[in-house]
């Protein structure tokens, strides 16, 4: 199947140049790489733009950036305190990164970053690891007290707690399928309506007149995909948060 | 029964999964939404809100990615 048919094609990976294999293993620079720059570019060039100047009293720019910082930071200190707040860069990054790179899909001919799963289960692995990581370091044995709620009998623990150990098992998957699957499915769905139009234009005058109705469902459903693009990245990140709040204070 | 036949019924129904996490999203906001109309100092949960919507979610994007695992992958 073609390019303008086939809803899956736009997720192919295309290899832009190479720098040769090392064993066996092709370095290769590819449309997704490119994006990933481009998303990054984007965030630094605004950030470093609109903060040049400082001023006291912000422009009106300096405040896009001010007021995403407040956001993520009384994001942080809902949910994990003010002790969480060391972990503001990475959290930052990871809202911009994400926010960054599912809007930027949305546009004609653009690689959708986020619809990749090695990209999505890469994000997931870095939270659930930096969780661990810094679980352990900090309350060393105590870290286990997320598996066992207080406040419950203890013939009910024989139950809850591999209850709670699968639940923390499962999370890194759904952290990263849930941000994989809407972008994907959304990507898909777009595709699909807008491959209705081509395909009921090519049916003559009554075909055109009747393919309004699937080009106005593509518009909606973009618009739609934008506010799935926004809330996606929010929903990854308020989990970062929840996460490391349990690494912060384990033990409910 | 053909095995690409089988694919695509199975894909069908796998996709029935998602029916489930839609209810389960209808109720967290209606419920959202009726608690927050009756007490407007409850409105400030948003974020317990998302939180439960994108547990939520997760199982029916799980069903929907055996459909397209089904569709596109085996």
């Amino acid at each position: 199947m073609g390019y303008a048919t086939n809803p899956i094609k736009q997720f192919d990976i295309i290899e832009i140049f190479s720098f040769g294999s090392i064993n066996g293993f092709d370095l290769v620079f590819t449309n997704s790489a490119l994006m990933m720059l481009v998303s990054v570019a984007i965030i630094s060039g605004w950030l470093i733009l609109t903060t040049r100047g400082r001023g006291l009293v912000p422009s009106r720019l300096q405040l896009v950036s001010e007021i995403t910082y407040g956001f993520i930071a009384n994001m942080i200190r809902t949910s994990t305190g003010s002790e969480g707040m060391k972990f503001f860069p990475l959290v930052f990054s990871l809202f911009t990164f994400i926010l960054v790179s599912n809007i930027l899909g949305l546009y004609p001919y653009f690689f959708s970053v986020s619809s990749q799963l090695i990209v999505t289960v890469a994000l997931a692995l870095l939270v659930m690891g930096i969780v661990i990581f810094y679980g352990v370091w900090k309350n060393g044995f105590k870290f286990l007290k997320i598996f066992v709620p207080s406040g419950i009998p203890l013939v009910v623990l024989i139950i809850v707690v591999p209850i709670e150990v699968l639940s923390f098992l499962s999370r890194p998957l759904s952290l990263s399928l849930r941000l994989f699957g809407n972008m994907l499915a959304g990507a898909i769905v777009v595709k699909v309506f807008a491959g209705f139009v081509v395909s009921l234009t090519a049916m003559g005058l009554i075909g055109i007149i009747g393919a309004i109705l699937p080009l106005a469902m593509t518009v909606a459903l973009t618009g739609l995909e934008f506010l799935v693009a926004a809330l996606q990245a929010f929903v990854f990140t308020i989990l970062t948060c929840v996460y490391l709040n349990d690494a912060i204070h384990p033990g409910h | 029964m053909e095995v690409e036949a089988a694919k695509m019924i199975g894909a069908g129904i796998a996709t029935i999964g998602m029916g489930g996490a839609g209810i389960g999203v209808g109720i967290i906001f209606g419920n959202y939404l009726s608690g927050a109309l009756r007490n407007p100092a409850a409105a400030g949960q948003f974020t317990n809100l998302i939180f439960g919507f994108a547990v939520t979610e997760a199982l029916g994007i799980f069903s929907l990615l055996i459909a397209l695992l089904l569709l596109f992958v085996v």
